[in-house]
């Protein structure tokens, strides 16, 4: 059979612009983390945190992580079904339409119109033109499944079309809004229920983008890159049924202690501590498939990036499942821990997973030898570092923090006022800036990496690595 | 076989994803906001009020403060009765937030003068030492749109008058976000309700005590010189430096506060602390 013509200058422009729309994300990031610490660089009405913040957020999850997501899923997809993407006409669409989205919301959210709904916060013309971009992303993967040429659907295309449907669902249901004016919308929910909603939506958006996605980023790159198949394909079945389906119930984990009924925090906590299973099955999966292949983390800097990036993915489904009990969250939730425990998982599992899936295609679609292993080495210790630096010290933070807010005299008073909890912040604020001006350091070198192979590295030669779908 | 046919994998994995959506998700709308857990005094947003409410979701406030009391004893003694699932009917979308960078707010109405906000928002590090709030003097100078406000109080069938929209040509969204502060977990009485009964005697345990007034004195430019003074000369409380007053009169005014003067209660310092400062304010009376 004829090796079919795949179309890469997809994947290479998607690889463009999600680094771009990263690097904004850690930028805008290191900004908020300085404002934290030096209320003075808060600069009103567009510049302050309230509403950087969300564009920090936008930007690493629906630039950045989704960016990437677009850009292998096109790739895989081709591989595992052996045919050109249905579509090339509606991918191009979806490229552009992608930009002109994050555009509109960077610039709406520092304009200020924003629903207040954590990772959901872009106004309603801004929802629609995400839904119109996700529906020409689904119709594109969706077709090129069904017109496959391999009979058998690999693992990597069952996280993919849950991902799929799974942001759909979730995006509609919490996008239900009212709208007052072209920048302004009321949520149709109200008080409990939306906040039910919304958590509902905010813990399996890091399922289906954060979870999913990288998972079958993971299933497909690290068998391709030592050459090895995955090591159980019963244990991929059970742990890809279980989470997806334990997953919908854990959101209000979220709501603990607040007025939303309890029997849903119970299911929410029990189902969480349930989901550590399904999690571990996949890295329990990816560490025996390493079987007689551990002397790769040596030789070969895409499994250290693969191999560690599901570690942290296993340390924060445990550390997730943890916080999702009643009493350990009564004590730890709002304070500092929170936020390290997200990033753990944003900078150590969903990027070195992202990094990981970058270096291996950019070689092929180019068909250019990457410039530097040295420099891939350096990025991964910086960003590695600056993640432990960025997460440890605001572990510290939390439970410093939450210690205070809980310590009482012998009358039954309170020890501390709340000023003095958060003047104790100060340190560990800084020290996370530090962590992540480290991280984007390693990100730069990562960049100049990538311009460097693309622009003058070597043309590959051995046919070990084979230019891919060019004709 | 799933693994061969997309179509019937999709159909399997949407069943999947909408069993737990279904019994977590949607079937609480049957029990929440509806007669089981309504509160009769519980009253929708004024225009002005609404209209603070979205300047403060428009700047994020929900990035850094909460709007939920939890049922734990060190939430409940410092900031006030835990929060009841009616109280936030008529709240859309929630602000309950997920982050304490600054404290909850759940229960901020009534704590503190219209005064103290004015001030606090324009320079926040003049009220509260160490604060890391930006600064929010500049909304005084936005005014608000009575026309889009009407627009706002008819989506969201709340009632209102026309003299109310009428008036917002007069505001800006300083005062918007002041009287929507103001508003936030006072329409149950949980301020007396939640007032410590002071019994028997009260006898000063400290007269005279050196490190006591030292105490006082520390205590007293954290929580009191942003509304009474560096110096007690009074500023937006009155001045305190001539206090005739005897010691167990000025305790219970300092532990539960004057509601109807804007003064804060301070019970939650423990009774150790409350009278290191009444220590302190007499013993400069004495000099």
């Amino acid at each position: 059979m004829d090796t079919p013509q795949y179309n890469t200058d997809i994947v290479r422009s998607f690889i463009l612009w999600s680094v771009i729309w990263g690097l904004v994300a850690i930028v805008v990031g290191l900004v908020v983390s300085v404002q934290m610490t030096n209320p003075e660089l808060n600069f009103p009405p567009y510049f302050t945190f309230g509403r950087l913040r969300p564009l920090h957020t936008n930007a690493g999850i629906y630039g950045w992580a989704v960016g990437v997501i677009f850009a292998t899923f096109y790739y895989i997809v081709q591989r595992l079904c052996k045919v050109r993407i249905w579509s090339d006409k509606l991918a191009t669409f979806q490229l552009w339409f992608f930009n002109a989205t994050i555009i509109a919301a960077a610039i709406s959210l520092l304009l200020g119109f924003n629903t207040s709904k954590e990772y959901h916060e872009l106004e309603w013309p801004v929802d629609i033109m995400v839904v119109v971009l996700w529906v020409a992303f689904a119709i594109n993967i969706i077709m090129t499944i069904i017109k496959r040429q391999e009979e058998q659907m690999y693992i990597s295309l069952w996280y993919m079309m849950a991902a799929i449907i799974g942001v759909a669902i979730l995006y509609l249901v919490n996008a239900a809004e009212v709208p007052v004016s072209l920048f302004k919308s009321y949520s149709i929910y109200a008080g409990t229920n939306d906040a039910n909603v919304q958590w509902w939506f905010g813990h399996n958006a890091v399922a289906m983008v954060l979870t999913a996605p990288p998972l079958a980023m993971f299933y497909y790159f690290l068998p391709k890159t030592t050459g090895v198949p995955i090591y159980s394909h019963k244990i991929s079945i059970i742990s890809f049924w279980s989470l997806i389906f334990m997953y919908l119930w854990t959101g209000t984990h979220h709501l603990l202690w607040t007025p939303v009924p309890d029997w849903i925090q119970t299911l929410a906590m029990a189902f969480s501590l349930m989901l550590i299973a399904p999690s571990w099955g996949s890295v329990i999966n990816g560490y025996l498939s390493m079987k007689g292949q551990w002397h790769q983390m040596r030789d070969n800097y895409l499994v250290k990036f693969l191999i560690i990036g599901i570690t942290f993915y296993g340390l924060q489904t445990l550390q997730g499942p943890m916080q999702a009990i009643r009493s350990f969250s009564a004590f730890i939730h709002y304070t500092d821990w929170v936020p390290a425990h997200i990033h753990m998982g944003t900078m150590g599992w969903v990027s070195m997973i992202a990094f990981a899936s970058i270096y291996y295609l950019v070689p092929r679609i180019y068909g250019k030898e990457l410039y530097s292993i040295q420099l891939a080495n350096l990025h991964f210790w910086l960003i590695l570092i600056g993640q432990l630096i960025w997460s440890i010290s605001l572990w510290i933070a939390g439970v410093l923090q939450a210690g205070m807010w809980n310590a009482m005299n012998p009358d039954g008073s309170l020890t501390y006022t709340f000023m003095e909890t958060m003047v104790e912040m100060y340190p560990y604020w800084w020290a996370r800036t530090i962590g992540g001006v480290i991280f984007l350091a390693g990100v730069l070198v990562f960049v100049f990496n990538l311009i460097k192979t693309i622009r003058g590295g070597e043309s590959l030669v051995s046919s070990a690595v084979p230019v891919e779908g060019r004709a | 076989m799933w693994e061969k046919r997309p179509i019937l994998f999709l159909i399997l994995a949407t069943a999947a994803i909408m069993t737990g959506t279904t019994i977590t998700m949607i079937v609480p709308f049957l029990s929440v906001n509806t007669e089981a857990d309504r509160i009769e005094s519980v009253k929708p947003y004024t225009p002005l009020q609404q209209e603070g409410r979205d300047v403060y979701i428009r700047e994020g406030c929900n990035n850094c403060h909460t709007q939920t009391v939890r049922p734990l004893v060190s939430e409940v003694l410092r900031y006030g009765e835990y929060s009841k699932s009616g109280e936030f009917v008529y709240d859309r979308p929630f602000l309950w937030g997920s982050k304490r960078t600054g404290p909850d707010l759940a229960r901020l109405g009534g704590k503190y003068p219209d005064a103290w906000h004015y001030k606090h928002m324009a320079s926040p590090r003049t009220m509260i030492p160490g604060s890391n709030m930006p600064d929010y003097g500049w909304l005084s100078k936005n005014p608000l749109d009575p026309d889009l406000a009407r627009r706002k109080m008819k989506v969201l069938d709340f009632p209102y008058t026309e003299k109310q929209i009428a008036d917002l040509a007069t505001k800006n969204e300083m005062d918007a976000i002041v009287a929507y502060l103001q508003k936030l977990g006072n329409d149950i009485p949980w301020r007396k309700a939640a007032q410590t009964t002071i019994v028997g005697d009260l006898k000063n345990p400290f007269i005279g005590n050196k490190d006591a007034i030292e105490a006082g004195e520390h205590l007293y430019e954290n929580s009191c010189a942003p509304c009474h003074g560096e110096d007690r000369q009074g500023e937006i409380g009155p001045e305190l430096t001539d206090i005739d007053m005897d010691d167990a009169d000025l305790y219970e005014i300092i532990h539960n506060g004057i509601s109807d003067g804007g003064m804060p209660a301070f019970g939650s310092l423990g009774s150790e602390k409350v009278w290191q400062l009444v220590n302190y304010l007499k013993e400069k009376d004495d000099d």
